[in-house]
This record gives C-alpha cells, structure tokens and sequence, in this order.
C-alpha cells in the first residue's frame, strides 16, 4: 500500500541544520496498523507527513497505491513522466489519505456536522449525498446524537471521534494518526484505539499511527518502526520487537510498557525482594510463542532440585499471542542452575541474566 | 420641548441646519472610508498572513513589500498624511476639501492600523486547524475563506469595531482641515465663536456614536462565537 524509499528531509533554521528524516525506507502493507515510535524530534512526525505532502522530503520515492512519486528539488513529482503534481493533483492524493492529530483540530465554530461535511463541501455532492454520508459517518463513530453540538461541548475522546469521522469521510484508503491518543486520558484513548481497529478491520482501513507511548502500540499495531534522531534504527513485527528487542532506545520504550520494568529501580534501591545470596542468580525469562505454553519453571524446579523464587511477572497479550516475562531468583547448587538456564534456553525461553549473587 | 432646548443649547439650536449637514457629513465619511479600509485592510491582512514566513504561500518578497508600506504610513500622524496627501488627493478625486477630499487621507489613516488588527485576528487562528484542512485537500482559497476567515469571525468582528472607533476619531481631525462633519462643526461654529454648548454637545453626540458602535460589535462577536464557548468565558 505504501512504499517509502530513501527518504530525506532537511529543515534550515538560520544557519541551523535540522535533519529531520534520513534514509528512511518502510514498506507498510495493505490493511495493517502500521506504528512509528519515537521521542518527540525524532522525525516521525515529518515522515508521517511526507506521506501526504504535508511537508515534501529532499529527495527519495514514495509510492501510495498505484502512484509513484519521486522528490525533485523540493516539489513531488510522478516517478514515470518526472512532472510535477499539480495542485488539483496534490489536493486529490491528500483526500485519499486521512489525517487525524493530537489536538484534533476541528473547526470551533462549526458544528460537528459542518466540521465532517467539511472535506464533503464543493466536491459535487449535492446537500442531501452530503447530509447522509455526515449520517453514515455519524453512526460509524457512534455520535450520532452530537450532530448539531460544537466541538467546545464535546470531551476529548468524541472530538477525536469527530475528527475521525472527517478524515474518513472522502472514503481514504489509508489513516495517518498523528499522536491521536497522547491528549487523551486513559478510558477514551482505549475507546479510540478500539474504534481504530474496528474501522482498520471493518473497513480495511491501513492506518500509520505515530505515537510516542509503547502501551499504544502494543494494543494495536501489527508492525512497529523505532526512529531515532531521523533514522528508523528497529522495525519488525510488534511482538518480535517486544520479545526481542536489540536496540538501547527500543528496549526502553520496551520497558516503559511492561510491568517488569520495576526491576531495575529495585536493583537501584537494593530492595530486600531481589537481595542475592552467594552462588544465586537473579534472571530475567522471557517466553515467546515458541515457549510460552511450556511448565518450564516447575519443570526446572523439579530436574534440578533448585528453589524459583518469583520477584515480578507479567503476561501480556499481543494481538491475541501472549508474551510472558519473569523475573526470578535462582536458588541452589551452582552447577544445577547452570543445568537449568541451559534447559531453559533449550525451551526457547529467552534467559538475562541480571545479576549473579 | 424647543424651549427647553433653546435654554440649554441654544446656538446648536441656531445652527441647527448646519448642525445636522456636519452630521451627515461625519456619517458619510465614515461610511465610504469606512467601507473602503475594510476591504483593503482585509486584502492586505490576508496577504500578510498568506505571504509570511510559516504562512501558507511564503512569499518574502510580497510580504516585506506590504509590510514596509503598512509601517511608514502607521508611523507619520494623522494630521501630516492629511497635508501630505493633499496633491494626491486632488489628483485623485479632483478635491481636497470636502467629504470627497477626506476620503483619501481617511483610508490612508485607517488601513494600516486595520490591516495590523486583522493579521493579529488571523494569527490566533491556531496552525493546527489549517494542518487539518490541508491535509484534507484544502487550497489556498479554501485556507483563507474555510478555515482562516471563518474561524475568525469573532475576532475580526472585534477589531474592525476598535478600528471604526478610532475612525470616528480621524474624520473629526479631517474636518479641522476642511472636511466638514461633526469635528469641524465643533471647532468652528464651537470653539471658534465661543459657544461651548456647541462643543458640549459634539462630545456627547460622538460619545453615543462611540458607544452604540462598541455595544453593536460586542454584540455581533458574542453572537458568533459559539454559545458553549461564552457559557465557559462567563464563567
């Protein structure tokens, strides 16, 4: 569906070099929750906008369904001819690509009618197509009965729902959300990913969502990029990036979304839950797919004669696949403990060993 | 109810047909300057803001241009544009006194301080509105009349009230220099023969202009911002 390659963008501030996207390329495939996390000035909001020429990259191609574009001094041109979009081309790709934004930018003095029959208005469609679309688009977001309300009286959650309802109203093809939960509070950023994945499985719908919070991209996206400093530095299936992740920033981010994160502040602290005896070991056990079935700590309790003792644990769900984590101490005759991380890792269960007493 | 009037006013009374022709005159020229800044000063206000920097056709050029002519006529007072304006005036409208002669030098008072008013008005239009409108397809008209113009009708309502106050102000000064209206006849048939009732009641007359005119604005700009959004004002 969307193909980046090789994209560039450079902002020049006074002097000031700000190289905001470097060599970026993904391949974002139809019908998937594509997410791009990053700090904020990690470029994921400019590359997000390269796709819809919000902002044009340097140079590089992006191809959206059918339309090849390559960048030329500055201006998207078609990659077959080389000439360059025309504006009516430009506005024509912009509404078959939706855009949502952190702080939903509707029109204040409009009403939630008017703010969705926005990109309906001067198109040819007549007052009653434009008027029963708003409806359909009403019932799709489940506000039907705010038809006539201003954003002011609306809370968070229904002007995103609003703002949704806007971008999808020329029928895109493809969502971009820009932030869309991180104004949110906890219940209606949850109503609003779920009304994403409804929509992205109702209507298959493509949705590169941008966000900077990893709980977000653990509940919905297949697909994850980790940008840093303008550069996609990690980019793999969600769960394989959660399983495994390889680079420093993504294994924070990793961290930031699972509850054994404590771990390292009790480390830190030398709390009494993780205080080792001479000869124990303190791991850290993740099981993937591969292994999360398997009754593999009574199993090693029982071969190897040693004492688990369970510090933090967590199971979590990815897209319907679990994902376990564990952290526990060994306790017991050195040698068995060393059976029992090389039968563990025999099991496909992924051992760290965080500290040896 | 005329002897009454005859006792605390009376030579407004004697010169009451002079009187209300000042009033027309002020009315008049507050009209035709009036009408004609606001176009222009809207023009120039958009084209500031279309053609600025973060705008959404940057042009340095046109912006610098509109920008350098707005401020020098800003800086020279009132009372120096309208002397200086005087050849241009006549070769413009063939006369420099009069109602027809005030109108040059009126729109050049008004639209630079009008044009500043309505950049402001369109710069608290928050960018991320104009984001959403163009990534929806919006061009530049659509920008400037959809978004930008629309959501800035309280605003706009509200300074182009303060700039007709100030107007009312300016047309006074005009007629100290052959414009007529309420200004001239104030000073004039006033403070020139003495007659401080006269001056009186041109105070007051302008003072009820005045008001009613900010009563009037206030008005319309409640009633297009929307209800909730006052409620929470109010508050």
């Amino acid at each position: 569906m969307i193909e980046i390659s090789h994209i560039h963008k450079t902002f020049s501030e006074k002097g000031n070099r700000v190289e905001a996207v470097q060599d970026v390329s993904l391949h974002i495939a139809k019908g998937q929750i594509y997410g791009i996390i990053g700090n904020s000035g990690a470029g994921k909001s400019t590359l997000v906008r390269c796709l819809n020429l919000l902002e044009v990259p340097d140079s590089g191609e992006i191809r959206i369904g059918e339309q090849r574009l390559s960048m030329k001094n500055g201006r998207a041109c078609h990659a077959e001819t080389g000439a360059p979009l025309t504006e009516r081309e430009q506005s024509r790709l912009r509404r078959s690509i939706g855009m949502i934004f952190q702080h939903f930018n509707l029109l204040d003095r409009s009403t939630v009618f008017e703010n969705i029959a926005y990109p309906l208005r001067y198109t040819g469609m007549s007052r009653k197509e434009i008027s029963d679309r708003v409806d359909e688009l009403l019932a799709l977001v489940n506000l039907q009965d705010k038809r006539g309300a201003y954003p002011a009286q609306l809370s968070g959650g229904q002007k995103q729902r609003v703002a949704i309802a806007r971008a999808l109203a020329s029928r895109p093809q493809i969502l971009l959300s820009d932030e869309a939960t991180s104004a949110l509070d906890p219940d209606a950023t949850e109503s609003i990913l779920n009304l994403l994945r409804n929509l992205n499985e109702q209507l298959g719908l493509t949705i590169v969502l941008i966000t900077h919070e990893m709980a977000v991209i653990k509940t919905i996206a297949e697909r994850v990029a980790v940008m840093e400093n303008g550069r996609v530095v990690e980019e793999g299936e969600v769960y394989d990036v959660f399983a495994r992740p390889r680079e420093e920033i993504t294994k924070r981010f990793v961290a930031s979304a699972s509850a054994l994160s404590r771990i390292q502040k009790l480390m830190d602290e030398d709390s009494p839950m993780v205080r080792t005896r001479p000869g124990d070991l303190l791991v850290k056990l993740t099981f993937t797919r591969e292994s999360v079935g398997e009754a593999a700590i009574s199993a090693i309790s029982q071969k190897f004669g040693i004492a688990v003792n369970i510090v933090l644990a967590s199971v979590e769900e990815l897209r319907g696949v679990a994902l376990g984590g564990l952290i526990a101490i060994f306790t017991g005759d050195p040698a068995q403990i060393q059976g029992a991380v090389s039968y563990l890792e025999n099991s496909k269960v992924e051992v760290e060993v965080l500290r040896r007493g | 109810m005329d002897e009454w009037l005859k006792t605390v006013m009376p030579n407004v009374v004697a010169y009451k047909s002079r009187f209300l022709t000042s009033l027309q005159q002020t009315f008049q020229m507050m009209l035709w300057s009036g009408l004609i800044a606001f176009a222009i000063g809207l023009l120039l206000g958009i084209l500031l803001t279309v053609t600025r920097k973060d705008g959404i056709r940057p042009n340095a050029i046109v912006y610098r241009l509109v920008d350098l002519v707005v401020n020098v006529f800003r800086a020279i007072p009132f009372v120096i544009l309208l002397i200086f304006l005087i050849p241009f005036t006549r070769w413009l409208t063939g006369t420099a006194i009069g109602v027809k002669g005030a109108l040059v030098p009126l729109v050049f008072g008004c639209v630079p301080f009008y044009t500043r008013q309505v950049e402001a008005a369109l710069a608290s239009v928050e960018p991320g509105k104009i984001e959403a409108a163009r990534a929806m397809g919006s061009g530049i008209f659509g920008l400037i009349f959809r978004v930008y113009l629309h959501e800035a009708v309280p605003d706009l309502i509200r300074v182009t009230t303060i700039t007709l106050i100030s107007l009312i102000g300016l047309t006074t000064m005009a007629g100290a220099v052959g414009a007529g209206g309420i200004g001239s006849f104030a000073i004039n048939y006033g403070q020139n023969q003495n007659h401080q009732d006269i001056v009186n009641v041109c105070v007051i007359i302008l003072l009820v202009f005045v008001s009613l005119l900010q009563l009037i604005g206030n008005g319309l700009a409640r009633r297009t911002t929307n209800h909730h959004l006052l409620s929470k004002e109010s508050k």
